[in-house]
């Protein structure tokens, strides 16, 4: 440790530990997204009330969601690790983290889907069946469209939560700001380098709301 | 057109089944308005939705075009409501879409039109409800009558042979009521419509109707023509529905007519004969003294009628009742 502001601070590291984070974040969400648009339109379509009701397929979907989301998401991530092993080859760096960082996700965000595709009138919907439409051409031309900023606002949503859990997947060796403010700013005492990466979440995490924001705002016709 | 035949429905609540409608028969015949009426929760926004199976019967059968509607597969279903329009009270347009996109939207369910086809049958449709320098708005720019003529184009769109109309301006001021009700007795002149509708207000009825239902929880009390509804109520129902739109007070007037003195009668004319100088001439001819208790002279539909409550006295009565009667006034004494 020399004596001058930010001596610790290997620049090379934190470029390469922006860029892992960027590609954890843009890998898991495009597959949260893939995995929990469809489980959310499931959990809806399938609820009370709604076009194919099925109280047995929505308890067991319901379940599923809810065990996954009481699972706090570093334990998540030590259980599925021979999960992990088998689907990504290997536990460690970003191909690692992906797979925990999906399956923490995905329920988290089809519960947003789910809510989002609630606050569509149901008068969109009884319009669409009185046009004949069939329930496939509802959940494609009507409910999600009409559900787009809502649904916009849920992805935003979760891109920040996975924000913060790859810098939890840090801590088992995802690599990573969060794995370089662990072993560097928390480990080693090198404040300067944790001051850095929280900085970089900080900013990380404030262009992802700016951008989700003006995309609602974007889609928002009401 | 459309024919119920001892149809039923109820529903489930908890373990409880609570009768929405019981059961009744119905016709509606092909090129006419025919209006529902009733209070809400008496069931007429279920007896409506039978017809194109949004809701489905317990029981009985319908049927639309002879085609019975409760024994269609899925697909049948769905062709039968691509013939089927239908309106609603809050419009229900796709608020995500514009004007134009909401129009087209039932023509791409069905997808049997090319994208340039489908772009000029829009433009025909917007122009006819007199939309078409709105087209690539979005429902939020448009106002309420706006809304519901988009709401018109669109169940139009695909030609359909039935208008269902749910309510459709009740949540609508007067003077826009109006003119979405003129543009419904337009169009369905022009597209050879049966048009069936519901609502809770016997001016609409009055104004486009050709034959109303009276429904009181879940029966219908009353049927007929709109000119013998509206001019002649028999059960308690109807009557308190003809009430409220004439903003009658019926208990004050009883009273007012109770405290006149001689007979009280009410002459209802109907057509030609409204314009007729008929009081002036029988009270010459038979000596009555006459004074107007209450009046009132408007339109059916296209029909003007009068009626007026009278209190007679002295002259000859009976002799004066019986020219109201030959020049085709239906007389009833109140008091």
């Amino acid at each position: 440790m020399d004596g001058s502001w930010f001596g610790n601070v290997d620049w090379h590291d934190i470029g390469t530990a922006t860029l892992d984070t960027l590609a954890m974040l843009g890998g898991s969400l495009l597959l949260t997204v893939l995995l929990g648009l469809p489980l959310g339109v499931l959990l809806f379509l399938t609820s009370r009330g709604q076009l194919l009701q099925q109280r047995f397929v929505y308890a067991m979907l319901s379940l599923v969601v809810n065990i996954l989301r009481s699972v706090p998401f570093i334990i998540l991530m030590i259980l599925m690790i021979p999960l992990t092993v088998f689907v990504a080859g290997t536990s460690l760096g970003v191909a690692g983290a992906i797979p925990p960082l999906v399956i923490g996700a995905a329920p988290f965000f089809a519960r947003l889907v789910e809510t989002a595709l609630r606050e569509v009138d149901r008068g969109v919907i009884e319009a669409s069946l009185a046009m004949g439409a069939t329930t496939g051409q509802i959940v494609w031309r009507a409910l999600l469209p009409e559900a787009m900023p809502g649904l916009l606002a849920g992805i935003t949503v979760t891109a920040i939560a996975l924000v913060s859990y790859t810098a939890m997947a840090g801590t088992i060796g995802a690599g990573g700001l969060g794995d370089l403010a662990i072993r560097h700013g928390y480990q080693s005492f090198e404040t300067d380098v944790m001051f850095v990466t929280v900085v970089l979440l900080l900013v990380l995490v404030q262009i992802l709301q700016m951008a989700g924001d003006r995309l609602v705002l974007r889609y928002s016709r009401r | 057109m459309i024919e119920f035949n001892q149809v039923h429905k109820s529903y489930r609540i908890g373990a409880r089944a609570v009768a929405a409608l019981h059961p009744f028969d119905l016709r509606i015949a092909h090129g006419e308005v025919f209006g529902i009426i009733g209070a809400s929760g008496a069931g007429k926004s279920t007896l409506l939705r039978l017809i194109n199976r949004l809701e489905s019967a317990d029981g009985g059968r319908i049927t639309l075009d002879g085609a019975d509607v409760n024994a269609l597969d899925a697909s049948g279903l769905r062709t039968l409501r691509r013939r089927v329009g239908m309106i609603f009270q809050h419009f229900n347009l796709l608020a995500a879409k514009t004007v134009a996109a909401n129009v087209a939207f039932p023509l791409k369910l069905a997808g049997d039109m090319t994208a340039t086809e489908v772009a000029s049958r829009v433009e025909q449709l917007l122009a006819r409800v007199g939309l078409s320098e709105h087209a690539h708005k979005f429902p939020a720019q448009l106002s309420g009558g706006q809304k519901q003529r988009v709401g018109v184009a669109r169940a139009l769109a695909c030609k359909p042979k039935v208008l269902l109309c749910d309510e459709a301006t009740s949540a609508l001021d007067p003077q826009t009521t109006r003119s979405v009700l003129q543009l419904l007795a337009e169009l369905r002149r022009e597209f050879d419509l049966t048009i069936v509708l519901i609502t809770h207000e016997m001016d609409v009825i009055r104004r486009v109707c050709d034959r109303v239902a009276v429904l009181d929880e879940g029966r219908i009390v009353e049927t007929g023509s709109v000119t013998d509804v509206f001019l002649h109520p028999r059960h308690e129902v109807t009557k308190r529905f003809v009430d409220e739109s004439e903003q009658v007070d019926s208990a004050e007037q009883r009273r007012d007519f109770i405290a006149a003195s001689g007979r009280v009668f009410r002459l209802t004319f109907r057509g030609e004969s409204t314009y007729a100088p008929l009081l002036g001439a029988v009270a010459r001819e038979t000596g009555v003294d006459y004074s107007i208790l209450h009046g009132r002279i408007d339109r059916i539909g296209r029909t003007p009628f009068g009626q007026l409550t009278l209190a007679l006295r002295e002259g000859n009565i009976e002799a004066a009742l019986q020219r109201f009667r030959d020049a085709q006034v239906s007389v009833e004494e109140l008091h």
